[in-house]
This record gives C-alpha cells, sequence and structure tokens, in this order.
C-alpha cells in the first residue's frame, strides 16, 4: 500500500496540467473559479478540445477509443483539471450512454454512436425521469409502441438536463404494458430533431435554465436505435445509474470548493480582520475539508477494488450521499462567509458577460444562489432517500 | 403568567389573516415583485387604514398604543405570504428610532406622516467591511457651519429607492468600529449628493448601494444625540430582528403546510410518499422545529421592552439563534420533500426557502447570535 506517486504519473499530472492551461480559455477558466453560469461554448470548446486529443472518453477502454487508463491517471486527470478550473465533462454522452453503447450494443451502433461521443461533436441528453416517476423511476409511463420497423413514441420526460443543447436523448420507455414494473422497459436512442420532440424550459430557483421537460409526441423512431433487447432495457438501466453514482461524489470539484473558500475567509472583513481570523468559522471549513478527505479516501478505496477487477458495488451509495451533503455544505459555508453581500440577487453577473461591477465583493453575486442551487444535489441522480435504502436492503441487508 | 391573545389582539390576527388570503396568494405576489416598485401602494393605504403602521406606538406619539406582540401577530402573517411591502424598514426600525429618539419636532415631521402612510423610511448602517458589526461604521459626517456633511458608502439599504427620508448611521466621532462617536441622520431622499444603484434581492425585496458625496444637512436632521446613537440602534435592530423571527414562524408555518400537503398527495411506489417513515420522521422534526421558533419568538416578543439592555439583547440574539436553526432545517427538509419541484422557481416552496435563508443572514445570522448571546451569558 502506499499514497506516494509515481515519477511517471507524476509526469502524466504535469501533462494533463499543460493541456489545461494550453486548451483551457481564461473566459471559461474565470467562471469556474467565481461561480459564474457556463454557456454552451464554455462546455463545447473545452470538451471538443479533450475530444481531439483522445481524453473525453477518459474512463473508457482502449478497444472502444478510449485512453485505457489505470485508476491512479483517471484520479489525477480529475483532480488536475479541477485545480485548473475547467468545467466538468457532461457526463450523457461518455459517462452514461457510451458506456452502455460498448457494453449493451451491436458492432454497427457502436460504429456509428462512439465516435461521435468521443469527439463532442454529438451531444447527449437523458431521459429517464418522467413527472410520475422520480424515486419510483421503474414506475415510467412514455410508450413506444412498435409498427414495421419503426418505434411510436409517446410520453413526457423531465429534469432533463440540457436536452436544450443535446442532439440526442438516451430514453427509458415502456415496450410491455402488461410485465411487471420493471420487465417492460426498453433503453431507446432518439435524435432530438425528429418530428414530435418538444423541449419546454424548467426555471430552477436560481433563475438558472439547465433543465427541461422533453414532450414526445407520435416521434418515429428506427428500430436500430434500441439498446439491447427489447424489454430488457432495466439492466442498462441499472448498469448505467452504477456508473453515474460513482462520478457523482464530485470530490474534485468539492476541493476546489475548499480552497476557494479559504481564500474567500481571508478577504472578507470582520471586526477590522478578517473571517480568516475567526476560529468559530475557520474551524467549521476544517471540519468540511475532513470530509471531504474522507470522502476521497473512501472512493479511492472502491477505485483500488474496481482495479483489480471488482465492480462498484450498492457501496457507491453511500459516496452519493455523502458527496453531495459535501456539496451543499461548501456553498452554505461560502453565503455565510459573504454574509450580508449574498443579499443581492445579481442575474447580469451570474449568466452573462458583463462589463458592470458586482455589488459587494467580486465573490458575492453566485454565492446564494449556488447555496439555493445545490440543494439538488441531494435529490438527482437517486435521492438521499433512496440511495440510503439501497445501501440498507442490499449491503446491509435489512 | 398568560400567553393568550386579547380580543383586541385576535381581531388584528384575523384581519393579517384576511389581508394575506385576499392579496397574497402566490401568483399575485409574483406580479407584485415584478411592479417597479416591488410593492403595492394600495396596500401600503390598506395598512394605514387599518391602523397597522401606527399600532405599535404610544397615544403620545400618534399611534394606538399596541406594543411588540402586535407586531410580531402582522409579521408572522406577513411571513406566510411572503408580503413584500416595506414594513420593517419603515415601520419597525424607522418608526422605531423616531419614536425612541426623536424630537418633538421629528415625531411630528416624521412619525404622525408615517402612521398616516404617507411616510417611508430606509435605515442605512451596514457598510461593505461591516458584516454584523452595528459599530463598523466609518461614513463620516464632519460639521459644516451649524450643520453636517456626510460623506461615505452603505449598502444593502433596504427599501432606499421607495423611501421619502433616509435614516443614515453615520461616525461623528471616536476610532473606527467604536460604539462611542456614532450618530443617526435623517437625509432627504433627494438630496444632492446622494446616488443610489437599485437591485432586487434574492427574495424579491428591493435594496440599494448608497453613495454620499458631501451631502449637506441641517442641525435639526440629527435624530437623537451626537455621538450617542449606538444604544439606539441596537435596541432597534433587536426589536427588528424579533420582527424577522416573527415573519421567519410565518415562512416556516406555510413551508410545512405545503410540504405537508404535497407528501400526502405525491405518489411514488404506489402510496403517497407520506406513508414513508424516514419522511414521517423528518415531517414531525418539521413540525418541532416550527415550534421551538415559535415558542422563542413569543418570548422575546414579551422581552423586548425589558428595561434591561441585557435582557433584551439576549431575548433577541437567542430568538435569532433558534430561527437560524429552524429555518435552515425547515426550508433544506420541504425542499428535498418537494424533489425536483423543490428547487424550481413555479414551486413557493422555493420563495419561502430563499426568505428564509435571508433572514438568518439579516443583522448576523446564527453563529454571530449564539456568539453575541454566549458573550452575554458568560458576563452574567
Amino acid at each position: 500500500m502506499d499514497l506516494s506517486l509515481k515519477p511517471e504519473h507524476k509526469a502524466f499530472a504535469d501533462e494533463v496540467r499543460a493541456f489545461a492551461r494550453e486548451n483551457l480559455s481564461p473566459a471559461t477558466r474565470e467562471k469556474t473559479f467565481s461561480g459564474k453560469h457556463y454557456d454552451r461554448d464554455d462546455h463545447m470548446v473545452w470538451q471538443k478540445a479533450l475530444g481531439k486529443k483522445g481524453w473525453l472518453a477518459y474512463t473508457w477502454p482502449k478497444k472502444y477509443g478510449g485512453p485505457g487508463w489505470d485508476v491512479t491517471q483517471r484520479f489525477l486527470f480529475e483532480n488536475v483539471l479541477a485545480e485548473e478550473g475547467a468545467p466538468r465533462i457532461l457526463p450523457f454522452g461518455p459517462k452514461m450512454v457510451g458506456p452502455v453503447i460498448y457494453t449493451f450494443g451491436t458492432e454497427a451502433q457502436k460504429e456509428r454512436f462512439l465516435p461521435g461521443i468521443r469527439s463532442s461533436e454529438v451531444s447527449w441528453c437523458q431521459g429517464y425521469s418522467e413527472p410520475g416517476a422520480g424515486s419510483d423511476l421503474a414506475n415510467l409511463r412514455t410508450r413506444a409502441v412498435r409498427e414495421g420497423d419503426h418505434y411510436i413514441v409517446n410520453g413526457q420526460k423531465t429534469w432533463t438536463s440540457f436536452a436544450h443543447w443535446g442532439d440526442w436523448i438516451f430514453c427509458l420507455v415502456r415496450t410491455n404494458m402488461d410485465a411487471k414494473p420493471q420487465e417492460g422497459i426498453s433503453f431507446l436512442l432518439i435524435d432530438m430533431k425528429t418530428p414530435g420532440v418538444t423541449v419546454r424550459p424548467i426555471i430552477m430557483t436560481d433563475g438558472a435554465h439547465h433543465v427541461n421537460d422533453v414532450f414526445l409526441d407520435n416521434v418515429k423512431v428506427p428500430v436500430e436505435n434500441l439498446i439491447g433487447k427489447e424489454n430488457e432495457g432495466w439492466t442498462c438501466a441499472k448498469f448505467l445509474l452504477a456508473n453515474e453514482r460513482l462520478g457523482i461524489a464530485e470530490v474534485p470539484s468539492s476541493k476546489r470548493g475548499v480552497s476557494v473558500l479559504r481564500k474567500i475567509a481571508r478577504i472578507e472583513p470582520q471586526d477590522g480582520g478578517t473571517l480568516a481570523d475567526d476560529p468559530a468559522f475557520t474551524a467549521q471549513i476544517a471540519d468540511i475539508d475532513l470530509q471531504v478527505q474522507a470522502l476521497e479516501m473512501s472512493e479511492l478505496r472502491v477505485l483500488s477494488t474496481m482495479a483489480q477487477g471488482g465492480a462498484p458495488g450498492p457501496e457507491v451509495s453511500t459516496l452519493k450521499v455523502r458527496g453531495s451533503e459535501i456539496q451543499q455544505r461548501i456553498a452554505e459555508l461560502t453565503m455565510e462567509a459573504v454574509g450580508e453581500y449574498a443579499q443581492p440577487y445579481q442575474p447580469g453577473m451570474l449568466f452573462h458577460d458583463t462589463n458592470e461591477t458586482p455589488i459587494g465583493p467580486d465573490h458575492a453575486p453566485p454565492a446564494a444562489p449556488r447555496y439555493f442551487n445545490m440543494r439538488k444535489t441531494s435529490i438527482y441522480g437517486g435521492s438521499t432517500e433512496i440511495q440510503k435504502n439501497i445501501v440498507s436492503k442490499m449491503v446491509l441487508g435489512l | 403568567m398568560d400567553l393568550s391573545l386579547s380580543d383586541e389582539q385576535k381581531q388584528l390576527q384575523e384581519a393579517a389573516e384576511r389581508f394575506v388570503r385576499d392579496k397574497y396568494a402566490f401568483d399575485a405576489r409574483r406580479k407584485i415583485a415584478a411592479t417597479e416598485r416591488g410593492w403595492l401602494p394600495e396596500n401600503w393605504a390598506q395598512f394605514a387604514e387599518l391602523g397597522w403602521l401606527g399600532m405599535a406606538f404610544s397615544e403620545e406619539d400618534g399611534g394606538y398604543g399596541g406594543g411588540p406582540i402586535e407586531t410580531m401577530i402582522v409579521m408572522e402573517q406577513f411571513g406566510k405570504g411572503l408580503v413584500l411591502e416595506p414594513f420593517l424598514p419603515t415601520v419597525v426600525l424607522g418608526g422605531g428610532m423616531i419614536a425612541r429618539a426623536g424630537s418633538a419636532a421629528q415625531k411630528e415631521a416624521l412619525l404622525a406622516p408615517m402612521i398616516e402612510g404617507k411616510k417611508q423610511f430606509a435605515f442605512a448602517w451596514l457598510e461593505r467591511q461591516s458584516r454584523y458589526n452595528l459599530a463598523d461604521v466609518s461614513l463620516k459626517a464632519t460639521k459644516e457651519g451649524t450643520g453636517w456633511s456626510l460623506s461615505g458608502h452603505k449598502g444593502v439599504v433596504y427599501n432606499a429607492a421607495s423611501a421619502d427620508e433616509i435614516i443614515v448611521l453615520a461616525r461623528t466621532g471616536g476610532s473606527a468600529r467604536e460604539p462611542k462617536g456614532l450618530t443617526l441622520f435623517v437625509v432627504d431622499a433627494k438630496a444632492k449628493g446622494l446616488s443610489r444603484r437599485d437591485y432586487p434581492t434574492q427574495d424579491a425585496l428591493r435594496a440599494s448601494e448608497l453613495t454620499f458625496d458631501k451631502v449637506s444637512v441641517g442641525a435639526d436632521a440629527v435624530l437623537g444625540k451626537v455621538d450617542e446613537a449606538f444604544p439606539v440602534v441596537e435596541e432597534a435592530v433587536d426589536r427588528a430582528i424579533v420582527a424577522l423571527c416573527a415573519e421567519a414562524t410565518g415562512c416556516m408555518d406555510a413551508i410545512n403546510a405545503g410540504t405537508l400537503e404535497y407528501i400526502k398527495t405525491r405518489k411514488q411506489f404506489g402510496v403517497p410518499i407520506g406513508k414513508f417513515q424516514v419522511l414521517q420522521h423528518r415531517m414531525v422534526d418539521c413540525f418541532t422545529n416550527a415550534q421551538e421558533a415559535r415558542s422563542m419568538t413569543l418570548m422575546a416578543s414579551l422581552k423586548i421592552d425589558d428595561k434591561d439592555p441585557t435582557v433584551r439583547a439576549k431575548a433577541a440574539s437567542g430568538a435569532k439563534v433558534q430561527i437560524g436553526k429552524s429555518g435552515k432545517f425547515c426550508g433544506q427538509s420541504a425542499v428535498q420533500m418537494h424533489g425536483g419541484m423543490g428547487v424550481t422557481d413555479e414551486m413557493a416552496v422555493s420563495h419561502y426557502f430563499k426568505r428564509l435563508t435571508m433572514i438568518d443572514l439579516m443583522f448576523g445570522n446564527q453563529q454571530h447570535h449564539l456568539t453575541r448571546y454566549s458573550n452575554l451569558a458568560m458576563a452574567a
């Protein structure tokens, strides 16, 4: 057992850092550290650069065009990019549907879809949740009825992140109405340009537009877009959710969050000094710092098991639960550090490139909106309640 | 001991409930928030007519002889409706300081028209470096002939854009952060040299950054005694804190009621999600938190008139700690139990959550008041 890095891994980290410094636009980087929202280009320009380098699908094996990195390399890659202020890689293509396609898809499907995911030329979004199917995902009602060599799809998906940027959506649809909830589901890829697909924005509490309703009205989908077998889509769905839970703990960005929080505490005035002089506050930063370390080490232990051929087990749910709590707490402490100046609502400073000077310090505008927004992390990707049910049932056998 | 409301107080409560029901349905509030002022003059006129603007002031000051309990009753209902009219800055803070420290002439010129609904106020105390320290004031007032000249900056001044007069806390002597040497000035909102940058707050109220560039005022603009404003301000802020606590209890009642309704009706796994024990217990904790918040608010409202400033300060800080804790618990829990709906702009729950969060940040958060309470309690 050894925590230290070998020389080749240090060289690898240097290479990743050099790449980020060369390819990440200063404007995008600035948005990361100031907490502003990215626009489509911030994500796409960066992802295409990664794609060109062969690093966008960084978790994929070489066989499918990934770099075939080991656990240490992935860990370094994620951490260095977070430190450099890179936007997170939108997971829908490279982390979600990509692995489903190379695991369950046909050769033709792999050839057709994987290159666009690796290069980020094609953007994906996720059609899982529905108004009646949130925590109870298997209750989904969107129907796909086979007509010749097509499915006709009708229904509504919701909470679809970045559907307004998406070229394709991967959907869970019901293909057998008579079977048990989890048995009549299929995994279908739908081109967003198909007639009958409509996207409606959902505005979040901080005023941001990230998620959408997606309405599917007699959408004609070729049968060759079915991944895996008809009525066996739940297997793909579960495989994808397990992968999602692993990355969703967001440890590298929380580490960055702690270091930004310490910087803010050193700037924020209090009683003639700064907030950094206040042990009651700095102890709270220390507490969350240690929680991040515990989470990171737990995640590394899971990854280490996986490296020796194991699959991530249901215990990854604990990582998701703690990861979301930590992200929320960091956002909360950041808002509290800003204090009274977290009250002005400054959408111009959050969403647009502007020459306006902020009200209060530069770090004030996103503080409260981010706190409000981060409440979603214990809801999306399987709520905390659902994750705990999984752990109590699958890990503890209760 | 008697903790029940009088008949008059019950009538006041019913009238406030009726106002919120009639004027502050969720969509109606959204429309009010989107108006230029961010509040409705017709509602303000109704407050005056109902006597709410004068209820907490003594009869010799032109009021109706009520007190903190009346304020608590009305603020609680305002919290239920997330009412946007500037009652706190105008009546509780502005009116409160004028009643406490104003001359007879000032009361006649300012308080009487306020009670009639014809004058509004804003209270400018915060500066960029102040955080929660009321004495951390550097805006300078210097003698100029018989009057004064004010220069400096004030931040997050609620209702500055609608106010007729801004009550400004300025340094006239002493060193940085020294409580002695602070003076209150009543400044015409349209005074020469006073400029504003207006904005909405996270919870749809209105505030401004103010810059004072050699703003000249007469000697009669001083509210209370020169250099001696700190005790006046501290008391006014304690009273405002208790009023905010009452507002927060109203917010918690509303957010809990909405969440309870939601978990009774939202179905997953074939049953209302309120059938799951983990949500039942969380809902119980929300109600317990709201009860504690109500109790501490009532206690603070009953102690706020105490002659001993330490009793008053401990009560205000104690209630603010409770409101911070309970507000956070109820707000975060409500969002969580609403699932994705809880983080959307279209649901009322997210708006109550924002207001509760902002209340915690106003005049000192939970941690600040825990420290203040602790210092006062240890000194005893």
